[in-house]
């Protein structure tokens, strides 16, 4: 009972604290619609923040704890609003949900490239170990101070949020930007508020958890995933429910510490794993969602309906490519480039899934490594049946986490994947091999287990299996261009439109959505298998949580709605650790890397590819400065045959011939269509080619100002009948308008 | 001196009256979805104190036009006046706190807000938050019983009275309305025409986009034929209604 | 028209009941649809119209009472099987998806009928509402009388036994109501049974063979079109002296 006892004080000590945490996130949900997966990040960095002032530099802690959460952490929120969320109010959905996991990447780097892991940072508790005692029970003043920030935090922010002007403003911002400016408010201003308040519930989560769980980065960014179980039974809205939700957690992690049996090799790390079992246990208690009407935006997406001839076109030029790369690779960059291509194959999974679809996955490179460990048992010798095994396998394990989430709105299947991934990564992935019944079951073994690459004849060395990768991805883009055209693809799209609309019409929208989800884990982990087979030996490491942000990332970042996102993905992904064996001081920057590059995606959030096709679409039609290209292409990889262009040279002219054919292609389009229109002025001359055939108008240079998002200052607001800009509107109501 | 009132006219010479300036004027004004113009140069003009109906069949940049006065969408050419100054580019936010009110078509509210939060978001315009909640209910009971539920689950009809009811009960200056009688039953239709003509004769301007032509014609002082991207006509409401059809039919 | 003449109901609801809370939207709503005939529903802002379609295409389950379809119970059917035993609507709000063109919203539709139902094909449906033209159009990018057509092209594709169409002639001028009605009854004229929605009183009037009037979640009356327009309460409730009511 006195056991009972003590474990319950404690987990509601806990449950306090993510309590904590968790009304920041349904808080940043409110107010910015974004549901902010760095939420976590910006925790631990205040955490470390507040280690530096207080602990390194030995200011005290009051002092240290006013400039952490009254200056830091909402400057933080500022900034991040500023720089990263100001283009994105309009985006879809995966975007910006994307947009937030780069940012936690970037967050994640920063913290470790600043406070690099070598050093311990010891953080004591406030007031140290001094405790009171309730009903007998030790209960540290850190303790109770996490318990009465937490009761004050949930009266504040209700009290913020629906009592308040600024909380109106803020919600009304999310519900419809446009119309809230048209009642006056201003969205740009509740947004900065809005993060300000929501960093710094981050930081004070980060701050109040850290001696517990110890100061460690990627914990705490990832301590986050408690928050989202106590979040979402509060429907990621609500803060009374959330809270509940806390107290559940809480306790039950208390009672799992106390009770578990610890000599169970099943069951040894299984408490870490049981946030994520009691978020899918939420999720199927969850009522479900009314279907989804159409959402108002102005923000054009963008999905392609690729014509066969060009696709055709596109993936022989993949092949092609690959051919290039095994003829002039030496071996073993033959094996890095296959990574590459094994990696942008797993990312090609994700263009089904979140390119048509609008559902996000941030567990791919979990399924990636059910793959390459179903391949490692039962590939030996690079078997093709565990290649077919390997897809099967991750589909069926994608089909089984998708199916509690498919009845809910989308952001909770991203919930779902990331709680997936974390549980594979806190228990399963950790387990040495055990028995299920009759099945015996073994994962990574020791650590790592060896991957056969696939056996295919006539492949032997890494360049033809380079070739063989290549052939792969192109006929994997073809299928991906076959959904994107069948009639399964526009119900993808459909639904990602308006699910209402899409059930009234005869779609199975839960079918639907279950399809793409298990489709893509079948392609991920076709691809894992593959990746396994050229990294030799596959450890947990490679399939980590962690892995698979950036994945998403990335390919968002180059485009989801097309392979070229995969593409782009595969390359950095796949490409930039080599990079960091090259040159050791990039690593710090690839940390960051990343991250910054989903920030970029808050300017383009249709992604690098669309913008490279917009640049060359001049190009295809004109024949003859195409075929000039090809030519040229063709001169340059020759050169390289030769051996005469090698090395950076190489790949600069590489890049610079297609570049410059569009360019030339844009600049003799213009002209034609100056010469056509000649009499009708440069209003004619569509805005890519202004400033090339003629100096930019005014006009144009404001149209790019806002293309670019680079907002001008706009004129000085109309001081109508000579009152001051900021005329205050009461004055006039009072004097009558127009009367 | 009001902020958005009719500029005080010079003082006229006697016995030979200069009309009132426009209060709002609308030159040459081009606007674009991406690269596709859909206003060629609009030129419109709205009186202080009258009743301006704009008419044209579907796609013809009404709604474009009225987003661009509002402030929500960029011109890319020409110029928007507002009581005599220019107004290109000022935002959305200042135009509605100098009283410029738009009620948009179709979604004119917060859905996941209740009724009477939707009403107090009024006070972000100045406006004293309980005074508009109150013309609101007077002017619409319905909305009274269905305070406190959000407005995305309001009726079609419902939701287009709570969005008129924060543009009526404001009491701006200039009221630009876009489809006012969409998903409205005859009867409140009849009504609210009744209270623009109400409205425009305590001095406010009225600048209303309405596919019902008759009805609208019926309060209007002068309406406007849009077709293509352009204002191709302007007069007295019989004037314009005769021509309508033959718009119709050429657009 | 005598019972034993009159087509079995292609649609019939019974008894349903609707309850948000403590408001009652729906009171033992009771309506039937015939194939041939164009039945309208008409009442005052929030009296239920909606909220009623939504019962019968299934997005909003009813407290009580039942829907019939072909006589057979759907009231515990999914959505998406309503509509594959030829249910279709479409929206007071437009839900056209925005990504697809205006030929892929149709072919999606036509797709899901699958080739066990006749019904048009893609190119037909578009045809019938003379938007031929606009197939390879972005459906984001129509304004919204057409798109409201799109709407209507897309229900037709799915080759239903019953449409229902919650004001399709809001937003659209006189000329392209009328050219609507043509479309309507020529749909109609198939066999296909038309529920009607609408505030356009003189479109219902003119179009409808016959019309209920819900006011409160009841229902007011019903009739044929004169029945109607004779009928003070109705007069009270909903049509006043309007103008779309020449007397
Ligand atoms: N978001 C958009 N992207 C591209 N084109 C658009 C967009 N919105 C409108 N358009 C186009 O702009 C033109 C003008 O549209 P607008 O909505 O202003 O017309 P409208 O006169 O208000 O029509 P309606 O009577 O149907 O409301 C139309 O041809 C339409 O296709
Ligand atoms: N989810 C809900 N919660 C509470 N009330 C609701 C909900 N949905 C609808 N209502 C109410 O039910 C009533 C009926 O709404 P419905 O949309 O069916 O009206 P309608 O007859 O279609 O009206 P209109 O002609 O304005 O479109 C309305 O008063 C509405 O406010
Ligand atoms: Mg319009
Ligand atoms: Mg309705």
């Amino acid at each position: 009972m006195d056991q009972f006892l003590q474990a319950t004080i404690t987990g509601i000590a806990t449950a306090a604290i993510l309590a904590v945490a968790a009304s920041g996130l349904v808080l940043t949900y409110t107010t910015t619609g974004i549901f902010n997966f760095a939420h976590g990040a910006i925790g631990m960095l205040g955490a470390f923040a507040y280690w530096q002032l207080r602990f390194d530099w030995g200011w005290p802690a009051p002092v240290a704890l006013l400039v952490v959460l009254g200056v830091l952490a909402p400057l933080l929120g500022v900034a991040i609003e500023l720089v990263v969320m100001r283009g994105l109010h309009d985006a879809p959905e995966a975007a910006r949900v994307v947009v937030s996991v780069g940012l936690l990447a970037a967050l994640l780097g920063l913290g470790l490239w600043v406070w690099p892991t070598d050093v311990a940072r010891p953080l004591t508790r406030f007031w140290g170990n001094e405790h009171i005692s309730v009903l007998g029970v030790r209960l540290t003043w850190h303790e109770v101070v996490a318990i009465l920030v937490a009761a004050g935090l949930a009266l504040g922010l209700r009290a913020l949020l629906y009592g308040t002007r600024a909380g109106l403003a803020m919600r009304a911002a999310v519900d419809d930007r446009a119309l809230s400016m048209l009642n006056g408010a201003r969205p740009h201003r509740s947004a900065v508020l809005a993060w300000a308040i929501g960093c710094t519930c981050a930081a004070l989560a980060g701050i109040l958890i850290s001696p517990a769980i110890g100061l460690m980065h990627v914990n705490l960014t990832l301590m986050i995933v408690n928050a989202y179980a106590a979040a979402m039974i509060g429907r990621l809205r609500n803060l009374p429910m959330t809270f509940a939700g806390a107290v559940a957690l809480g306790l039950l992690d208390a009672y799992a510490l106390t009770y578990l049996p610890t000599d169970s090799i099943l069951l040894a790390q299984f408490r870490f794993a049981i946030p994520v079992i009691l978020l899918f246990a939420v999720l199927l208690v969850l009522r479900q969602d009314r279907l989804r009407g159409h959402a108002a935006r102005s923000t054009r997406e963008v999905v392609p309906r690729p014509g066969w001839s060009g696709s055709l076109a596109t993936a022989a030029l993949f092949v092609a490519a690959g051919v290039v790369a095994a003829q002039i690779t030496s071996a073993p960059d033959a094996v890095a480039v296959q990574k590459i291509v094994a990696v942008a194959i797993i990312a090609l999974s994700l263009v089904p899934l979140v390119g048509f679809a609008g559902q996000l996955s941030l567990c791919q490179m979990s399924f990636a490594g059910i793959g390459a460990v179903v391949m490692a048992h039962h590939g030996h010798g690079g078997d093709p049946v565990g290649l077919l095994l390997a897809t099967v396998v991750a589909g069926a394990v994608g089909a089984l986490v998708a199916l509690p989430t498919v009845r809910l709105a989308g952001i909770y299947l991203a919930l779902a994947t990331a709680a997936f991934a974390m549980m594979l990564d806190l228990w399963i992935f950790g387990l040495r091999d055990f028995e299920v019944g009759p099945l015996s079951i073994s994962i990574f073994g020791t650590g790592s287990v060896a991957v056969d690459p696939i056996d295919v004849p006539g492949v032997d060395s890494a360049h033809d299996r380079l070739v063989f990768l290549s052939v792969v991805f192109a006929l994997l883009y073809l299928l991906v261009v076959a959904i994107r055209r069948s009639t399964f693809g526009q119900r993808l799209l459909a639904f990602k439109d308006s699910p209402a609309a899409s059930a009234t019409l005869g779609v199975n929208t839960m079918l639907v959505r279950l399809a793409v989800f298990t489709l893509s884990a079948a392609m991920a982990g076709f691809g894992g298998a593959l990746y396994g087979g050229t990294l030799g030996a596959v450890s947990a490491q490679n399939f980590a949580f962690a892995q698979s942000l950036p994945l998403l990332l990335l390919a968002v970042v180059g485009g989801i709605g097309t392979a070229a996102g995969a593409l782009v993905a595969g390359v950095l992904v796949g490409g930039l650790p080599l990079l960091v064996e090259v040159a050791p001081w990039f690593e710090n920057v690839n940390r960051v890397l990343p991250g910054t590059m989903g920030i970029a995606l808050g300017r383009n959030p249709n992604g690098i590819a669309h913008q490279i096709r917009v640049g060359l679409a001049p190009l295809r039609r004109q024949p003859a400065l195409l075929a000039g290209t090809v030519a040229g292409v063709a001169a340059v990889v020759g050169l390289r045959l030769a051996e005469v262009l090698t090395g950076t040279p190489f790949a600069l002219a590489l890049a610079a011939v297609p570049a410059a054919g569009g360019l030339a292609a844009q600049v003799l389009a213009a002209r034609r269509a100056a010469g056509a229109t000649a009499t009708e002025g440069p209003d004619d001359v569509p805005l890519e080619w202004a400033g090339i055939v003629r100096p930019f108008t005014a006009e144009e240079v404001a149209t790019m100002d806002r293309v670019l998002g680079l907002e001008r200052r706009p004129e000085p607001t109309p001081s109508l009948a000579g009152a001051p800009s900021g005329v205050s509107a009461p004055a006039r109501t009072a004097a009558g308008a127009g009367r | 001196m009001t902020a958005l009132g009719p500029a005080p006219a010079p003082a006229p010479p006697a016995g030979d009256p200069v009309p009132a300036p426009p209060l709002v004027e609308l030159r040459g004004v081009r606007a674009a979805y991406g690269t596709i113009e859909v206003l060629h140069g609009v030129d419109l003009s709205l009186m202080p104190g009258e009743v301006l109906a704009v008419l044209g069949p579907n796609g013809a940049g009404k709604t474009t036009m009225l987003n661009v006065l509002a402030g929500l969408h960029p011109l890319s050419g020409g110029d928007v006046f507002v009581a005599g100054r220019r107004t290109n580019g000022a935002s959305a936010a200042d135009l509605a706190r100098v009283g410029l009110c738009l009620v948009p078509e179709g979604r004119g509210i917060f859905p996941n807000l209740t009724v009477r939060e939707n009403l107090r978001m009024a006070a972000h315009a100045g406006h004293d938050p309980r005074a508009v909640e109150e013309a609101a209910y007077e002017r619409f009971p319905r909305l009274a019983q269905r305070r406190r539920q959000l407005a995305g689950t309001l009726s079609g009809g419902e939701q287009q009275m709570l969005a008129l009811a924060r543009g009526l009960a404001t009491d701006p200056a200039v009221l630009v309305l876009d489809e006012l009688s969409m998903g409205l039953a005859p009867l409140v239709v009849e009504e609210l025409y009744g209270q623009v003509a109400e409205l425009a004769r305590r001095g406010v301007s009225i600048l209303v986009v309405e596919q019902f032509a008759r009805v609208v014609l019926g309060v209007a002082d002068r309406a406007a034929i849009m077709l293509g991207g352009r204002v191709t006509d302007v007069g007295a409401p019989d004037e314009i209604e005769s021509k309508l059809s033959a718009a119709y039919l050429g657009g | 028209m005598t019972a034993a003449t009159a087509p079995a109901a292609a649609l019939e609801v019974r008894d349903v009941v609707v309850r948000f809370g403590g408001h009652l939207a729906l009171d033992r709503v009771s309506l039937t649809a015939r194939p041939g005939e164009v039945t309208g529903l008409i009442g005052p802002n929030g009296a239920g119209k909606t909220t009623l379609f939504n019962v019968v295409t299934g997005l909003q389950a009813p407290q009580r009472g039942t829907v019939l379809l072909d006589g057979r119970d759907v009231t515990r059917l999914a959505p998406y099987r309503r509509a594959r035993r030829g249910l279709a609507r479409t929206f007071q709000r437009l839900e056209l998806f925005g990504l697809l063109t205006v030929a892929e919203n149709v072919e999606l539709a036509a797709s899901v009928r699958g080739r066990r139902r006749p019904g048009r094909s893609a190119d037909e449906a578009l045809e019938l509402v003379g938007l031929r033209d606009l197939a390879d159009v972005r459906a984001d990018e129509l304004p919204t009388g057409k798109a409201r057509l799109v709407e209507l092209a897309r229900a037709l594709a799915t080759g239903p036994r019953v449409l229902l169409l919650d004001e399709p002639a809001s937003g659209q001028s006189e000329a392209e109501t009328e050219e609507f009605r043509e479309v309507l009854l020529a749909v109609a004229g198939e066999g296909i049974a038309v529920v009607l929605v609408e505030h356009d009183v003189q479109l219902v009037m003119r179009t409808c063979s016959q019309v209920h009037v819900l006011d409160f979640g009841r229902v007011l009356a019903a009739g044929t079109p004169e029945e109607i327009r004779g009928n003070e309460a109705v007069i009270e409730a909903y049509l006043g002296a309007a103008p779309g009511v020449p007397a």
